[in-house]
Parts: structure tokens; sequence; C-alpha cells
């Protein structure tokens, strides 16, 4: 029997917030063990939770962006059980009144963008993290570090719309991108910034009722994502199909052995006695606060793509890529102003993107060191058919290194660029002709004469031409030769 | 009056006297201590945690409660005295942190003299149930203080110091009041801030304030109220002003709902009742009758919404982090279990598991959504009383104070001791317990007046007429009427 897989997703956003969701703590990563805490994330008697404002604001931004509904009047909830790792032994959350609900997240997909529904976002609190077992002495001790316990989380539920694990991973790819262009979160699944849980059912193909569903944790990466979900599917399919059950249960992947284990059964399933909790007021987010955070937003990524498409003529692909981040966007809608689409972005997506690359750089520290506008020189110049390619390229790596216009870097390095290729065409040629041997040692094979054609050359421009420029420009006339 | 004789006087008196420089900080301090401390509390037993040391390192000679006596109940954080509850799961715990009704005592000039006993985590109506052990009445040791806050409301009985905070879930402060003698004010639900004050339940939790004179309370009231960013739950907006509290009650009307204490009453409660209406006409002050049931499911209702709350609350007492951890744990659910089976009592064992039941999957409809359905009715009800009359009269609690013992083998008995104090608790507004002259057995006699949200000073002016009988213009500086001390027996 064929079956199809059913699946939803329950997302964790860790907010980029100063601070943590109900205290003043700093909510940053990485500080020295319990030194971001206070009596009230550490849940010492007495302390109480008091609500950050902007991590509201954050997920007023998220739901905005994916058109949920906001609630006006929405309510906090204790989640209660026990863990180590939880100072209160309850997670302060939302239960029934989540802040928002419905909407949906576009997502490119192979054959098109597909729209994925969700059921709601709402705001709660991370817990602290258990190391264990470690040793003292003879005994094994577990060490908790109560640092991210109170940091913001946005959880994000989507509807049960996934048929495959290819979905879900281009899903989270496209909610990465998302909340890190809203700024509101690092979003690094290996971080645990981004952390995500799936349910997974499988029924026979045509029919309408879910099977029964298992819930995978531990699910670290986009990558681990995929992986596990193939695995479930797998393993619910064979179990089908060999007559067996599928049991509600709860199973932690293993990505380094690929590999289920359940963590707990149907029978041990938590009762969570929600409640409101009593000492947060509810929370109200007045219509200005609303329309506030919907001016904030900025053009949101899907939009943006489709316009770079239409706007500047550029394939989907370059739309797509231009979009990754906001600030690679931004630093591409800067650099086409005035220039031909195209021509900027295969600028960015190769010599710009590889540049980053090398140099291990953030596009922020790229901007600085060669913003948009000084790059838009370069190109303008190139448009205009000013700069050879070769030359154009010797340019941006200058442009790399040092300060300067083009047409300073050009006389920095004694490079007279207006019509050099009309210049130095001639040159090429005229050496080539006056040293028939090495061209026919080279159109052999014996490619390292090429060195002593690029001497030639450079010697007959008194040195003003750019080696670079000249080796293309002989590779050229010389391949050009070779092959009439 | 000489340094001896000053645990005698009010706070204002106390404190206008070292900011006067008559009197030296230290004599003001230690004056409970050095003074009446030594004929009773090794009997009564009112504190819990006491320190020289700590009492001598606070030398405030300004403020409004300059060099003022104050014990504290032992439920509130206090960085100087360990905070414990009453309770062994708590056993040699010391917040880094003052509670913010500490801080704002501190900054008044007032100094910590110690804690108070009470009921562990605030559970019981008689100071019985303390990993201390019970604390005494000082009208007749053989009976309870009350509870939960008997500590505090003990010692400003006896004489340790002229005002203590306690803290009031369900009566926990007018109900020890009542059998102390003492005044026992609850204010208005978020007018006082409760960071600090550890959680029984959350959404009736108050600190209040013990005192002798309505003038003590009026200034430590203005020291505490009033909003505070560390709790969410605190009322915007300025407290009232209860500085007018010796206007009198001239053209106030009061509601009489004689109705409530028509049975099970002991009739010398309600005569203390007939007897401070009375004295209020003769003031000025209008009765106005009418049956009143402020929900006849507020009992329920409230040990739904109080242990609920409470179950989650006390969640946090696990033995991991801090307080008491059994020994023999070989694993994390063996630490759970030994650490809270050994570490609370036998009340909040109870409590934490009614909560639990009322929370859980199947019940929480029936149970705590019904509770919360009636508690919003029972808010309704108060809210139409209080646009019949100003304040509203009752019994602080249906019977004189028990004998030790006599309750604790049957909670429900215990339970329903509450009766009259927790529909404040459940409707958010004021309610203070006002002593009225003693019993023909010597035991104190009181009422409770409840007032609408933010009604405070109309509470604290009636107070004032019934402590000093009509003549409010006495209740100030050498003419305030002699506290009537209790006699040891």
């Amino acid at each position: 029997m064929a079956y199809e897989a059913v699946i939803g997703l329950e997302c964790h956003i860790q907010l980029a917030t100063r601070t943590k969701m109900f205290c003043g703590c700093p909510a940053e990563f990485g500080a020295a063990p319990n030194s971001n805490v206070c009596p009230t994330c550490l849940g010492l008697p007495g302390a109480l939770p008091r609500t950050n404002r902007a991590a509201v604001d954050a997920a007023l931004r998220l739901g905005l962006a994916v058109g949920c509904e906001l609630r006006p009047v929405s309510e906090f909830a204790r989640k209660n059980y026990f863990y180590p790792d939880m100072p209160k032994n309850y997670q302060i959350t939302q239960y029934d009144r989540p802040l928002c609900e419905g909407g949906a997240l576009p997502v490119a997909l192979e054959g098109g963008a597909r729209r994925f529904g969700l059921i709601r976002i709402h705001v709660e609190e991370d817990t602290g993290k258990s190391f264990h077992p470690e040793r003292h002495g003879d005994r094994p001790v577990s060490r908790v570090d109560f640092n991210r316990a109170g940091v913001p989380l946005l959880e994000l539920v989507s509807r049960p719309d996934f048929r495959a694990p290819a979905e879900c991973a281009a899903f989270l790819t496209a909610l990465r991108r998302l909340v890190r262009w809203l700024g509101i979160s690092d979003a690094d699944m290996e971080k645990g910034h981004l952390r995500c849980d799936a349910n997974v059912s499988l029924r026979p193909l045509g029919q309408e009722a879910f099977g029964t569903k298992t819930e995978i944790k531990n699910l670290n990466s986009i990558k681990g994502v995929e992986k596990g979900l193939h695995a479930e599917i797998a393993r619910q399919r064979a179990l089908l199909e060999s007559g067996g059950r599928i049991e509600q249960s709860t199973l932690l992947y293993d990505a380094d052995h690929d590999r289920l284990a359940v963590m707990r059964s149907k029978e041990y399933a938590h009762d969570y006695r929600y409640f409101p909790d009593p000492d947060l007021p509810l929370l109200v987010v007045e219509e200005t606060w609303i329309e506030d955070a919907r001016g904030a937003l900025p053009e949101l990524p899907w939009a943006r793509e489709a316009r770079f498409a239409t706007q500047y003529g550029l394939p989907g692909y370059d739309a797509a890529v231009l979009t990754e981040t906001r600030e690679l966007a931004d630093y591409y809608e800067d650099l086409a102003r005035g220039l031909d689409g195209k021509l900027a972005s295969n600028w960015v997506m190769t010599e710009v993107l590889r540049a980053v690359k090398e140099e291990s750089l953030t596009l922020a520290a790229w901007s600085a060191k060669v913003p948009a506008g000084r790059l838009r020189g370069l190109l303008a110049k190139v448009a205009a058919r000013e700069l050879p390619g070769p030359l154009a390229k010797q340019v941006f790596a200058w442009m790399r290194d040092e300060d300067g216009t083009v047409d300073e870097l050009l006389e920095r390095h004694g490079v007279r660029a207006q019509g050099s290729v009309a210049e130095l065409e001639p040159l090429v040629v005229a050496v080539i002709e006056a040293h028939p041997g090495p061209v026919a040692q080279y159109l052999a094979g014996k490619t390292a004469t090429l060195g002593f054609l690029v001497g030639q050359v450079m010697k007959r421009s008194g040195g003003q031409a750019v080696p670079q420029v000249v080796r293309e420009l002989l590779e050229a006339e010389l391949a050009r030769r070779s092959g009439s | 009056m000489s340094a001896p004789e000053a645990w005698r006087l009010s706070a204002t008196a106390l404190a206008a006297r070292v900011r006067g420089g008559e009197l030296a900080v230290d004599d003001a301090v230690e004056a409970g201590w050095r003074g009446p401390a030594g004929t009773w509390e090794a009997e009564v037993r009112a504190v819990v945690h006491a320190d020289p040391a700590a009492r001598a390192a606070a030398r405030p000679r300004e403020g409004p409660l300059a060099g003022v006596p104050v014990l504290v109940k032992d439920n509130i954080c206090t960085t100087d005295y360990p905070t414990t509850c009453a309770s062994r799961i708590l056993a040699g715990y010391r917040p880094p942190y003052d509670a913010t009704v500490v801080s704002r005592l501190r900054a008044a000039g007032a100094v910590v003299v110690g804690k108070g006993n009470m009921d562990e985590f605030a559970m019981g109506s008689s100071t019985e149930y303390s990993c201390y052990g019970p604390t005494r009445n000082p009208y007749d040791l053989d009976r309870v203080p009350g509870g939960s806050s008997g500590g505090p409301a003990a010692a400003v009985a006896y004489g340790l110091c002229p005002l203590a905070l306690g803290s009031d879930t369900g009566g926990s402060v007018r109900q020890p009041a009542a059998f102390c003698g003492v005044l026992g004010l609850k204010p208005t639900y978020g007018r006082f801030s409760r960071y600090g004050l550890v959680a029984f339940g959350s959404s009736l939790d108050q600190v209040g304030i013990f005192a002798r004179h309505t003038g003590d309370l009026a200034a430590a009231y203005a020291a505490l109220a009033g909003p505070d960013p560390l709790d969410a739950t605190t009322r915007p907006g300025e407290a009232p002003d209860v500085s007018g509290w010796r206007a009198g009650v001239t053209g106030l009307s009061f509601g009489w709902p004689a109705n409530l204490w028509r049975e099970g009453v002991d009739p010398e409660v309600v005569g203390g009742l007939e007897e401070a209406a009375a004295r209020l006409e003769r003031s000025g002050a209008t009765r106005v009758t009418f049956d009143f049931l402020p929900g006849e499911y507020s009992v329920a209702a409230y040990y739904l919404v109080a242990t609920a709350e409470a179950s989650s609350n006390l969640a946090r007492f696990d033995g991991v982090r801090y307080g008491f951890r059994h020994a023999d744990s070989a694993d994390l659910r063996a630490l759970y279990t030994r650490t809270r089976s050994e570490g609370f009592g036998p009340e909040v064992q109870r409590r934490i598991l009614l909560g639990t039941y009322a929370l859980s999957a199947g019940y929480y409809d029936a149970y705590y959504l019904t509770a919360q359905r009636a508690r919003t009715r029972i808010r309704e009800e108060y809210r139409a009383a209080f646009a019949r009359c100003d304040f509203l009269m009752m019994p602080a609690a249906p019977s004189l104070p028990f004998r030790l013992g006599e309750k604790i083998e049957d909670p429900l008995a215990m339970y329903l001791s509450d009766i009259f104090t927790i529909g404040a608790n459940l409707a958010g507004i004021p309610g203070l317990s006002v002593p009225v002259g003693l019993s023909r057995a010597g035991l104190p006699l009181a009422v409770q007046m409840l007032g609408p949200e933010d009604g405070e000073p109309v509470l604290l002016r009636a107070a004032a007429v019934l402590e000093a009988g009509g003549e409010v213009a006495r209740l100030e500086g050498e003419d305030t009427p002699e506290f009537a001390w209790p006699t040891k027996r």
C-alpha cells in the first residue's frame, strides 16, 4: 500500500533581545555559567516576573510578517512540570489565548512557491541548560547553567501541511531567513537559536483521516530535520507494512547514528496543568503598538525577491540569492542604482560574495570596507566599456585592500585606464607577431612561455599595463589564433 | 518617658523622638527586646529569627519611621535574616535580596528586629503548623494567636515592637490581629508590592500591617503603598492618601449584614460588633442594614483558587537549588519526592495535593474555572454592597481565640474559621481588624471592616473613631490613649 506522510512542525525561536523575557538580566550567549542571573530568572522565593516589551514587539513583527491575527488581549499561562533546569518548575508561556494565530509562511519549493499555514505564534521563556553526567570524584553529577533561563522564545506551530521532509527543510530555511530579516533572532540551529520538533504520521494515500502521530525531538539542524523525518517515515512505513501499529510517543533523533530512540510513550505523557499566571496581568497590545510595529516592518524577503526579479530583470535564482539577507539585498540595491541590474547582480553574486567568504567577513564589515557607492563607481566604468573585465577585477582586488576611488587606484598603480584595452591590443598583436617561436611553443602546449610574452607586452607599454590584463588579452588573442 | 519605657510608645511618637535626638536609635530599636520580650518571648515564641548584630547594623535617624522596630513575617525576604516560611524545606535559606516592602520600610527609617512565626507557607489559621513550634496568644497562653501571621500579631500585642508586617491570603493578618487585640490591615490587592513575599496564592496574597494605633497604621501604609516596577500586579497610580485618618466618620455609612452572624458566631463576638456599631453611630455614621451573601460558595472557591496557585508556586521547592535537600536520593525522582515529602509539613502537602488535583486535566473546568467564575460573582456582590454604603462591618472570625490543638486534627473546621475574611481576598478589597475590648474571659474582641478598592482612608477613619471612643482629636502625640496591654496568665 502507498502511504502519505503528514508532518507538522513546532519551532522555537530564541529572540535576540538585550534582556530576558521577565527580568532585566542580559540575554546574551556565552557568559560564564550562572553569571546572567537574578532572583527572578533563578526562581528564588518571592521573586516575580515582569514582561519584556521588546520580546512582545518581536512577536508582533513576526506575526504581522506572516499575516497572523493578533490578539489585542492575550494571556500568560504556567506550564507545570518538574525539571532541574527549570527554576520555578513551571514555564511561563501562552496557552489558550496566544498573541498570534493563523497566518502562513511563503516558501520557495522546486515546483514553485507555496504558503504553509500556521496555527499560532506565542511568547514564552526558555529553560536553563543541563550538563550531565559529569564526574565528581567517584559520583556522577549534573550541573545546571541558568544563563539561558528566562531568555525569550517564540513558539511557532505550523499546520500539519507538510507531506515531505524536503518541504520542512525549505520551510525552516524560509523561517530562518525571515526572522533574521526582521532582526529578531540569529536563528542559528546549531547554537539552538532555532529549534524544531516535528509531528509525523502516515496514512494510506487517499485517506482523509490522520494516522497515529509521533513527535520527534532533538532535530538540531535543517539537514537533521530532513534526515530525522526520513528515518521516522521509514520506521513507521515498515511497521505499518508488517502489520504493526504506530504507538503515540515522543522520539529522540540521534543524528550521528541516524537513529531514533523512544523518549516517552503516551502513558507517561505529562499533564502540564496549564492555568493563567496570576503574577502577570493580561498582555494588552494596543492598536497604536500594532501600528508602530507594522510601520517598522521592512519590505518582506519574498516581496523583495519578487520585486528584484521584475524591477532589475533578474533570474529567479539571482533574486533569491540577493535576498538571502536584508543586508545583502540593501547592498545590492544601493549598488544597482543607475546600473544594469544583471551586471550588478553578477558582481555581487560572484566577486563580492567570494571576497566576503574568503575574508570571513560579515556583510556589514564588507560594506564598511567597500561601500556599495564605491563599487558602483567601478561598475559604472565597466558598463561604459571604459575598463576591460580583467582590469576591473584587478581594481576590485585593490579596492579590497586600499582606499580610494577607481581613478585614484588606477593612478596609484600607474595604470591609465582610459582606452587601455584599445591601447594594449595593438601591443599584444605586435608581440605575438614579433615572437613566432614562443607563440608556437605556447600553442603546442608549453604554456610557460606565456610569461615571456607578457613581459614583452609590459616592456612595450612602458610598464603601464596591468600584468593580469595583459595575460588575459594574450590568452584571448592566442586562443583566437589557435582556433582559426 | 524614660528610655526603658520607650516600648510603650506608638511608632510615630518613637520616630519623632529619634529624629529629635531625645531617644537614641539603639534605645528605640532595643526597647521591646530589653523590656517586654524578657517577660513574654520565652513562652509566646513570636520570633523565629533574631540577631542583635543585624539590629545594630542599621542606625537610621531620619524618616517617618526613624528607629522604629518592626517584626517581619518569616515569608517576607530579608537579606539580614533567614527567610524560611517556617518550613523545613527552606531551612537556613537567606535571600540575596530584600522584599520591596522591606526596602521601603528601611527607607522610611524602620529597623527589622527579627522574623515572625507563622503557619508553614502561610497555610493555617493558628500558627500551629510551624516547623519552629506554635506561637501562643499573649492574652491566654493556652490559646492560639490566630494565623497564619500569629508571630507578628502576638509580638505587637505584647510590646516587642509597635509595628509588624504579615501577609494575608485569606485572613492571615486580620484574624490573628483580632485574636491578639491589635489592628490588622490587609490593603487593596496590588497596593503593596508582593515582590519578595514568598507566594502562596498569588492572586490573593497581600502584605499587611499590624499596629496598636491607627496613626501608626497610617504612617506605615504611607511608607509602603504604591506601584512597584518589580511587581506587575501592583496598581498603577498613586496610593490613596490616608493622612486624613483623624477626620472622623460623620456622614459615612456602614453596611450591617446581620444575616451573616445570625448563627454560627460566638455571641460575645456579636456583642463586640454591636458595641462598635453603636460607637460609630454616636460619632455620626449611619448604619445601613441589609442581607448580604458574599457568594455562598466563597470558602469552596477560595480553597480551590488558593491551593491551585499554591501547588504551582511551591513547585520550586525541590531541593535542587536552595533550602533543604534529602541527603539520600539515588535519582532525580527520589530527590524530588523525598525532599518534598520530608521538607513540607502535612498541611502544606494537603494543599499542594488539593491544588494539583484542581488543575488536572479533566478537572480544571469543574474546579478551577468554576471557582474563578464564582470569584467574579463575589467581586460583583461586594461592588453592589459598596454602592449602598461606604464600608461593611462584620466579624473577623466567628469565634474567640481557640485553644492550642483544638482544631489541628480537623482541617475543615480550621478552613471555616476563615469564612469572614476570605471574601476580601477573593474580591481584592481592603479589610481591617480593629480591637474593641475584651470578652468576659479577658480575650480580645474585634470587628472587621471591609472597604471598596482603595477604600483604606475610610477604614482608617473608622478605626480611629473606635480606638479613641469617638474622640479622634486625642489620637496624637502624648494624648494617644494607652494600648490595653495583656496581663500574663
